[in-house]
């Protein structure tokens, strides 16, 4: 398998003339663009890791004079605090690449989906937001952005129920297809995006597909920015090659004491010490929006467990059975195994429940469930039981 | 057209096609819960979903267009583990107290439970750990959240159909519930108490309220003389419950059912019916000559229909400002009931206070309309008890009558006969024919000239019609109507009304007459109707009404001999005096929220 090692990047907070960079997006094709993005192997950096030059490329094939870019800053995934770091510090960044993805898709409305808990953050983006209309405007571009803010809920980070909660409905996710790309925020085409993907789009332009495609792995291209937290003497924000093997990642931020690594949240995956080494950070291994939480010896993983099922049976829409039901059903399992109520073999029926969720769930959050649960019941079984 | 293979059998299905339809195409039973026909596509049950050869997840076959290629499997292992846990989850939190349960034997998820989740479930009970409301405030119906399985048939119902959003999801997560606005009782919010959310719901959460018992109490009390009224819809619906097939008219069937039930006079609403439009023909065209010849500024037009209840409660929350426009005509229903404790009491010489007054109607809103302050022009509550066409059946079925083999009889004499025109109320459109094969007959001493008495342009499924009538050979009395044209409009469904009404507001209408009917169909899509319901349902109930109106000897409702009768020895004319206290009304404006 194809490994890079722990590498540190910066890219995502370079600081660029954003005035350079989309001067020359402006004078490129939209398929150039859509190319360079393409041969960069750029893959969404929310976590599903849909490739972002395709998500353009069918948005741009859309004949419709009306279509949209929106900006996915509804970051609500546990353990991810990366993109208020973004928006934060390179905000510019961000709004370049809605523009330059504007141009890609021939889109002239740009969306931020702001997460309601950044509030905070609004008045300045708003000001940075202002004069960066003026500097484009004078590019010559026709592209405006608006901000939305969301109001707690995790499931509006869902692409559709984020559309449904822009239109000013309940955030439950709809049925696909449609997918975006055709029918997205008001019935238009969308082209939806993470406020890193954005970032990293603008970058592939300005420093070309090639330079950036030469980091990170075949299925996992490019650098990407980690939220690092738990029993770490380094908790931050770190932007890394992909590649690097969680063992790789242990060393440089664990204390010593790492017995496990949570990568990509609630909704991710538990690696377990034992399958350090060989375990890949990036699409052919465990992927990642971002999240990386370590836990160190002293910590419970029936606590952690419980804990990321407690969340999601709060977090669920509630709309389809699976998932709402499915989740309350796995906190009140794991609750009577531990207190020996029901035999610990009940966990078995729950990993087939956690299956149901996977593949009869409408959306992502109810298909996501099961990861976390069946990568710590089957790791950490006993602290489960006992 | 798209090809497809489900469970190995090629199918070619039109584009937009659910997988669902193509196979119900191959004849292959795919079960759904969430899914209505009369309701937008939701996918939120879970229950169909079916295995997509090359897909990462099953997939919801009511949810997904059929695409070319496709290969769907609807019963491999993975599609029967799915199928399974999902209707365990749904019972995990649904409190099934079956055999004590309203809906038991009719509940859907009990018959999902029947066919995938028999035994012992491995989940754990759900329903305690959230506390419920049971809200009984409304008189038409109960809202039982603990039987409540998220599918949201009924806030589709409420908001597609109906324009109103009584009803709404409320919370995530394990808190996800059907609410009211601000988690009031139903009592108090906009709600119109159409029932056309009882009358999807799969299982238990929302059931007609039943008077079933106070009314086998009043028969078996020999001091009480009890009588029964039956609405036009029933007969062609009552049958569904009964074992018949959609459209089949049992009119004749159900007077016997209800004789033998023990109900002392079975009279008909159908005779009200007929009395509406003596004096909602009327009052039509003395508002047309209040305006046109006296040129009274005040006369509002258009005027519409007070039938339905449903829509009154409509108009006086939404549309306050036009209440003067309402006939104060009351419904059959309460004219009815007026006359019971009246007119039909003299005649019988019964002492008013000792007469039980029941109607059996296909509406959930009756009950409320029944309530009514201002429904005791009497003296008395006027309708003391309103059954749904469902509770009759069930009651039929109490008694143990084996209704197929009935004998056929007539009502009962007095206020029992009826024309055809009193039959189509049924109908969406019934009441502007009627009243117009009337109104057109005083006006002109001619028949409204259409083949057989048929208005054609004003029946069907239509949202909203409108039909124009050139009034032409106008009498001596009549003759300032000459030429006119009469426009009238008619709108089924409370969404298609608030159409009518936003025009209406804008000052756009240009219509003089507009009946509205609450329910999609009229009143043989109503909320008490037979489960299921659906479009093809309700034409064939719309069907049965227009022939059974064929059948009728008299069908206009002025040559009615009971409603002759009537007149001539207790009501005067039309808008008489005493017509004015028993048989018209008025209405309160209500808060919008």
């Amino acid at each position: 398998m194809e490994k890079r090692g722990l590498n540190k990047v910066d890219l995502i907070f370079e600081k660029v003339d954003s005035k350079e960079v989309l001067t020359k997006a402006y004078k490129m094709k939209s398929d150039e663009i859509i190319q360079q993005v393409l041969d960069s192997g750029l893959k969404g950096r929310g976590g599903a890791g849909f490739p972002t030059g395709l998500k353009w490329k069918y948005t741009a094939a859309v004949k419709e004079p009306e279509k949209y870019i929106v900006c996915n800053a509804d970051e609500g995934e546990p353990g991810t605090f990366k993109d208020r770091e973004i928006l934060d510090k390179v905000a510019y960044k961000v709004y370049g690449g809605m523009v330059i993805a504007g141009k890609a898709i021939g889109a002239k409305h740009g969306i931020v989906y702001l997460r309601g808990e950044y509030r905070f953050l609004l008045p300045q983006l708003m000001k940075e937001l202002e004069s960066f209309h003026k500097m484009i405007d004078g590019i010559g571009y026709d592209f405006k952005i608006n901000y939305c803010l969301g109001s707690g809920a995790y499931i509006c980070g869902e692409e559709s129920a984020l559309f449904e909660s822009v239109e000013g409905g309940r955030g439950e996710p709809r049925n696909k297809p449609p997918y975006p790309t055709t029918s997205g925020v008001f019935g238009k085409p969308t082209s939806i995006n993470n406020v890193e993907t954005l970032v990293t789009a603008m970058m592939i332009i300005r420093h070309g597909p090639e330079s950036y495609s030469q980091l990170g792995t075949k299925d996992s291209r490019g650098s990407k920015v980690f939220s690092i937290s738990g029993d770490t003497p380094t908790p931050g924000i770190f932007e890394l090659e992909l590649g690097m093997s969680v063992q790789e990642f242990v060393n440089e931020f664990g204390d010593g004491d790492t017995k496990a690594v949570q990568v990509g949240g609630a909704s991710g995956f538990c690696v377990p010490r034992k399958k350090f080494a060989y375990t890949v950070i990036g699409f052919e291994g465990v992927p990642t929006g971002g999240s990386m939480k370590l836990f160190n010896s002293s910590r419970s993983m029936y606590n952690v467990l419980h804990n990321y099922l407690d969340f999601f049976a709060e977090e669920s829409c509630g709309q389809c059975t699976p998932c709402r039901v499915g989740c309350q059903q796995l906190v009140k399992g794991v609750e009577k195994v531990k207190k020996g109520e029901v035999k610990s073999t009940y966990l078995n029926e729950l990993l087939k429940l956690a299956d149901t969720m996977k593949v009869a769930s409408k959306c992502g959050l109810g298909q996501s469930v099961g990861n976390a649960f069946r990568t710590i019941v089957e790791n950490f079984r006993e602290e489960i039981i006992y | 057209m798209i090809n497809l293979s489900i469970n190995n059998q090629r199918v070619s299905v039109q584009q937009g096609t659910t997988v669902l339809d193509a196979a119900r195409r191959l004849n292959i039973n795919i079960p759904t819960l969430c899914n209505h026909p009369d309701l937008c596509v939701a996918g939120n049950c879970r229950v169909c979903v079916v295995e997509q050869t090359g897909a990462r997840t099953l997939i919801a076959a009511c949810a997904m267009p059929a695409a070319e290629g496709m290969d769907i499997h609807t019963n491999t292992l993975k599609v029967r583990n799915a199928r399974k846990h999902i209707v365990e989850l749904l019972l995990s939190e649904h409190r099934s107290d079956c055999t004590k349960c309203y809906k038991n034997q009719k509940c859907e998820l009990q018959a999902l439970a029947n066919e995938f989740a028999f035994g012992d479930t491995i989940f754990l009970d759900l329903v305690e750990d959230h506390p419920y409301t049971i809200d009984r405030s409304s008189p038409s119906f109960i809202k039982d959240d603990s039987k409540c399985i998220h599918c949201q048939r009924c806030v589709r119902t409420c908001t597609e159909l109906q324009h109103i959003s009584a009803i709404a999801v409320a919370n995530k997560g394990m808190l996800q519930k059907i609410s009211s606005f601000h988690d009031r009782p139903m009592s108090h919010v906009v709600c119109t108490n159409c029932g056309q959310c009882v009358n999807r719901c799969p299982t238990g959460a929302l059931v007609e309220k039943t008077y079933i018992d106070q009314v086998w109490d009043a028969i078996y009390d020999k001091e009480k003389h009890v009588i029964v009224q039956t609405a036009p819809a029933v007969r062609v619906a009552l049958g569904e419950d009964l074992g018949y097939d959609p459209g089949e008219r049992v009119t004749g069937k159900m007077v016997t059912a209800l004789r033998q039930l023990g109900f002392d006079s079975i009279l008909d609403t159908d005779f009200t019916a007929d009395l509406t439009i003596m004096e909602e023909g009327t009052e039509l065209l003395t508002r047309l000559r209040k305006a046109l010849v006296d040129g009274d500024k005040k006369i509002a037009f258009p005027m519409f229909t007070s039938c339905s209840p449903g829509w009154i409660k409509f108009i006086e929350h939404k549309y306050p400002e036009f209440l003067h426009n309402l006939s104060t005509c009351k419904s059959p229903q309460q004219m009815f009931g007026a006359l019971a404790k009246t007119f039909y009491a003299q005649k019988m010489k019964l002492d008013p206070s000792k007469v039980v007054s029941v109607s059996i109607m296909p509406c959930t809103a009756k009950k409320y309309e029944a309530d009514r302050p201002e429904m005791r022009a009497s003296g008395y509550k006027d309708i003391d008890y309103v059954l749904t066409t469902r509770e009759l059946a069930v009651m039929i079925k109490q008694a143990g009558i084996d209704f197929r083999n009935l004998e056929s009889a007539k009502y009962d004499s007095i206020m029992g006969d009826s024309t055809g025109a009193g039959v189509i109320f049924g109908a969406t459109g019934g009441v502007m024919e009627a009243a117009l094969r009337t109104a057109y007959e005083i006006v002109t001493g001619k028949e409204v000239p259409f083949t057989n008495l048929n208005i054609t342009p004003v029946r069907g499924m239509e949202g909203v019609k409108e039909a124009t009538i050139k009034i032409e050979g106008c009498t001596k009395d009549w003759k300032f109507l000459e030429g006119a044209e009469l426009k009238v409009a008619i709108a089924h469904g409370l969404v298609n009304a608030n159409k009518i009404m936003k025009e209406v507001r804008k000052g756009k209408s240009p219509y003089h007459f507009i009946e509205i009917m609450a329910c999609p169909g009229g009143c043989l899509g109503g909320g008490g109707q037979p489960i299921p319901t659906s479009m093809e349902i309700r034409k064939k109930r719309m069907k049965a009404i227009y022939s059974e109106d064929e059948h009728m000897v008299l069908r206009k409702s002025h040559e009615n001999p009971d409603v002759i009768a009537i007149y001539k020895e207790f009501l005067g004319k039309p808008n008489s005096h005493v017509a004015h206290e028993l048989l018209h009304t008025h209405y309160v404006e209500r808060e919008s929220y």
